[in-house]
């Protein structure tokens, strides 16, 4: 029960307008529909128990959302809080075993920088070699004048959260 | 809401009408001379049939009205009340269901069917009955007809007209019935100067010739009878005359003749297949006092609320506004518990009026798989908040399938077992501190522990020859897929399974429970707390992190000293009262990573026998806890059962008792087999 690739809703003229943000060095990119709000950082409570990629929950005008470190995800070290650190409250949705099911998620950031628009024509397949991170958890990579931008399958990454049958904690096994 | 649709109004009132003729049917179908009974029923037929027409349900009026033109023989005492009498007007009560919620198309043939059934039903208990085809079952009715006529007088009150009575439309609806003449009585008008234009002061003699049954004059007037003035006498005088007469067929509104689709759908409570004519938002009835109560709270959270105010806008000395803001702190609070409390009890309703749905159930049931069985109820008057309710119902309904179509063994061979003819289904609900168990008891064959064993083992769920113990060999019965029936009927094997069942309750953060004796019987247990919105809990810190434990189930705090604590290191169970009580280091399972505080102490939790200790930092205090749901990406974290948030804005999160006294259970078992 893998998750089928996530498709990226490119308009007719071939654009996408994105948020962009850093998490560490690297550029990542979301669909500027998806999100609903952007916070300084909350205080956070720790769900013990709970896989590290979401381990813990914050309280969002009276909702309990978790807050998502995609540094796991992309594996890269944690890091500690900054000035810059936001957390970027989207809402997704998510193929659970009752049917899809739409939910907020905040994703924590180390900067967010702009609402941009990317260009289909500059966009890429994560190639099948050279990549440090999980091919699936990767839709695109965007060439941009200044580096490239990394389009996450937020889905493939919660899926396997929710009743999926490949844990996101597993490493790579593609070498 | 004073804009409230009338016909949104009318469903309401009807599915309320319905309930009460289902009650009186169900009754009637134990006591079949129950006279109170039956004019109960009727009385509730005649109230839906007046509303339906006054609502332009005209489907429903007409179709009521056979079916009450049916009952009214057996009121009169001219045919006996049978099961089968009964049976069928319970069908055509699910039919006046579908035509009240549907739109009343498609339904035609199948509201012929039951008329149809009605009939035989009626000639059948009343022998007698010089009943007509099937077909003309409208005017089969207690022959209180005239040979010839009628000849009437009738006056309308004098404000008839203002109240939106038309004396023409009665008058049109009187022809209709035969052939008439009608003769205006002026006697009674005032002169001229003293006329009111607005008010009917005219009376009519009518001289109705043709086949009419007093019930259909009636039945004009049914919606002014109680004021006016009428007089009904039969034209004895031309009898013989117009004896000849070929009975006039009665102008029933159109005969069910397109027969379109489907047969009777009578299996659920609600067949409508029109979902989108489902009334849009359920109401609830409060009883008006607790209204005023909540009025009086909100009166003088209005009072504090402008003292507050004022307080605000500045005057006085800094040290007497201190201790004001801190009087009117106190007042919010006890309000704001008092409106808790008034509104809680305002969602909570008596579990009879989920009990009394499934008296139906049974009884069909019992109709369907020929067995006899006696439904009984106990605590009804146990509330339980409504939604909870809602979704008990389908839960409920599974178990009580399973008990009366799997439990429950024939007359036959109940009596071959020694058991009387007729099978016991129990219902029984009572609260116990903060939960409220729901018993579903059957005196049924039971399990059968060697089907269950061979099923999981050809599952996979448990190897061949494997010791199990009792309680796990009938928890097997709530995996996925696993039903025990060797043949599927209709009524169980519908894809709902125990473990939907199971899945259900877990989601109210309730618990089930089964226990069964060979032979005797099974009995399941439902937990469910009282309410899924708030709760009382004991607020605690393990680490840095705070948590609720929900106080229903607290049932002692301790202190564990640090001796005691380096003593049990090698064993985490402490003596209470005689008993071990094992305990759970929460710092260890939540991987607090800190220190353990010097004065830890112990908060005993427990589910009916099973108690656990958690071994927590501090106990901070007891905390009125809004439950929260976790996001359904922390649904696979099994230890907490929801989350709330704190005054000071930060999220604790709520621990599932039912799921830590395993874990506790399960660390007990554990230890015991290692020595």
């Amino acid at each position: 029960m893998s998750a089928q690739p996530t498709a990226t809703q490119w308009d007719a003229e071939g654009n996408l307008e994105v948020l962009t943000f850093n998490l560490g060095a690297e550029t990542f990119a979301l669909e500027a529909t998806l999100v609903r709000e952007i916070l300084d950082l909350l205080p956070e409570t720790r769900v013990p128990g709970a896989a590290p990629l979401l381990g813990s929950v914050v309280n969002f005008r009276g909702k309990i959302i978790p807050i998502a470190d995609l540094r796991l995800a992309f594996a890269m070290p944690a890091a500690e809080a900054t000035v810059d650190s936001r957390i970027v409250v989207i809402e997704t949705q998510v193929e659970t075993d009752a049917g899809g099911e739409t939910f907020q998620i905040g994703i924590r950031t180390d900067k967010v920088h702009e609402v941009a628009t990317l260009q289909r024509a500059a966009s890429e397949e994560p190639p099948a070699v050279g990549m440090r991170w999980r091919r699936d958890f990767v839709r695109e990579l965007v060439r941009r004048q200044d580096g490239v931008v990394v389009l996450p399958d937020l889905a493939a990454i919660f899926h396997s959260l929710v009743g999926g049958t490949d844990a996101a904690s597993q490493p790579s096994t593609v070498h | 809401m004073s804009t409230q649709d009338p016909v949104a109004a009318f469903r309401v009132e009807a599915g309320e009408l319905l309930d009460l003729i289902e009650h009186g049917l169900l009754d009637l179908d134990h006591r079949l001379d129950d006279r109170a009974l039956i004019d109960e029923v009727f009385r509730g037929l005649h109230t839906l049939k007046g509303s339906g027409a006054m609502f332009g349900f005209d489907a429903l009026a007409n179709f009521t009205h056979h079916c009450e033109t049916a009952f009214d023989r057996v009121r009169k005492g001219l045919a006996p009340a049978t099961q089968e009498l009964v049976a069928v007007i319970l069908s055509a009560r699910d039919h006046m269901r579908a035509l009240i919620e549907g739109d009343g198309t498609g339904l035609e043939s199948t509201g012929a069917v039951i008329l149809e059934q009605l009939q035989a039903a009626i000639d059948a208990a009343g022998g007698e009955a010089s009943a007509p085809a099937a077909s003309a079952a409208p005017t089969a009715q207690p022959k209180q007809v005239a040979c010839g006529g009628w000849r009437l007088f009738f006056r309308l009150p004098a404000d008839a007209m203002a109240n939106g009575t038309n004396p023409l439309m009665l008058l049109d609806e009187l022809r209709e019935l035969g052939e008439c003449k009608i003769v205006a009585r002026t006697d009674t008008v005032p002169p001229l100067a003293e006329l009111v234009p607005t008010e009917c002061h005219i009376g009519w003699d009518v001289e109705l010739r043709g086949d009419i049954s007093r019930e259909d004059i009636d039945d004009v007037f049914i919606f002014v009878m109680d004021d006016m003035e009428l007089t009904v006498e039969p034209l004895s005088d031309e009898g013989a005359e117009a004896a000849p007469e070929i009975a006039e067929e009665m102008p029933v509104v159109e005969a069910p003749a397109t027969a379109q689709d489907g047969p009777a759908n009578r299996a659920g409570a609600n067949p409508s297949g029109n979902p989108s004519a489902k009334p849009a938002g359920e109401s609830v009835r409060v009883p008006a006092e607790r209204l005023d109560e909540l009025m009086d709270r909100v009166g003088e959270l209005v009072i504090v609320q402008s003292r507050l105010s004022q307080l605000a806008s500045g005057q006085g000395s800094a040290v007497g506004n201190e201790l004001a803001l801190r009087s009117i702190s106190e007042e919010i609070e006890r309000l704001a518990g008092e409106l808790r409390d008034t509104m809680m009890v305002l969602r909570m309703v008596p579990v009879a009026s989920l009990f009394s749905r499934f008296r139906r159930l049974v009884h069909d049931l019992a109709r369907e798989t020929g067995k006899t069985i006696e439904l009984s109820t106990e605590g009804e008057t146990t509330e339980v908040d409504k939604t909870m309710i809602e979704r008990l119902a389908d839960p409920m309904v599974h178990l009580i399938r399973n008990a009366c179509d799997h439990g429950l063994e024939t007359p036959e061979d109940r009596l071959a077992a020694g058991k009387p003819a007729a099978g016991q289904v129990r219902l029984s609900a009572h609260q116990a501190g903060g939960e409220v168990l729901i018993t579903i008891r059957d005196d049924g064959r039971g399990i059968d522990r060697a089907r269950v064993r061979a099923k999981a083992e050809t599952q996979g769920l448990i190897q061949p020859g494997q010791q199990v113990s009792d309680h796990d060999l009938l928890q097997m019965i709530f995996h996925p897929g696993f039903s025990t029936a060797a043949q599927v009927t209709n009524l169980s094997g519908r894809g709902v399974g125990m473990d939907v069942v199971k899945r259900t309750i877990e989601s109210l953060r309730g618990a089930i429970d089964i226990t069964s004796a060979p032979g005797e019987g099974s009995t399941v247990v439902l937990r469910i707390p009282l309410t899924l919105a708030i709760i009382d809990g004991l607020l605690v810190r393990v680490g840095e992190g705070r948590y609720v434990i929900p106080l229903g189930a607290v049932e002692e705090c301790l202190e564990l000293s640090l001796e005691e604590d380096l003593r049990s290191r090698g064993r985490s169970f402490i003596t209470l009262r005689d008993r071990l009580v094992p305990f759970l280091r929460l710092r260890e399972i939540f991987d607090t990573g800190t220190r353990p505080d010097p004065h830890q102490k112990i908060v005993v939790i427990a589910t009916g026998t099973e108690r656990v200790g958690l071994v927590v930092d501090q106990i901070i205090g007891s905390h009125q806890t809004v439950i929260k749901s976790m996001s359904p990406l922390h649904r696979d974290v099994a230890t907490f059962a929801g989350a709330t948030i704190l005054g000071d804005g930060g999220v604790a999160l709520i621990l599932d008792v039912a799921q830590l006294v395993m874990l506790g259970q399960n660390q007990e078992e554990r230890l015991r087999a290692a020595g």
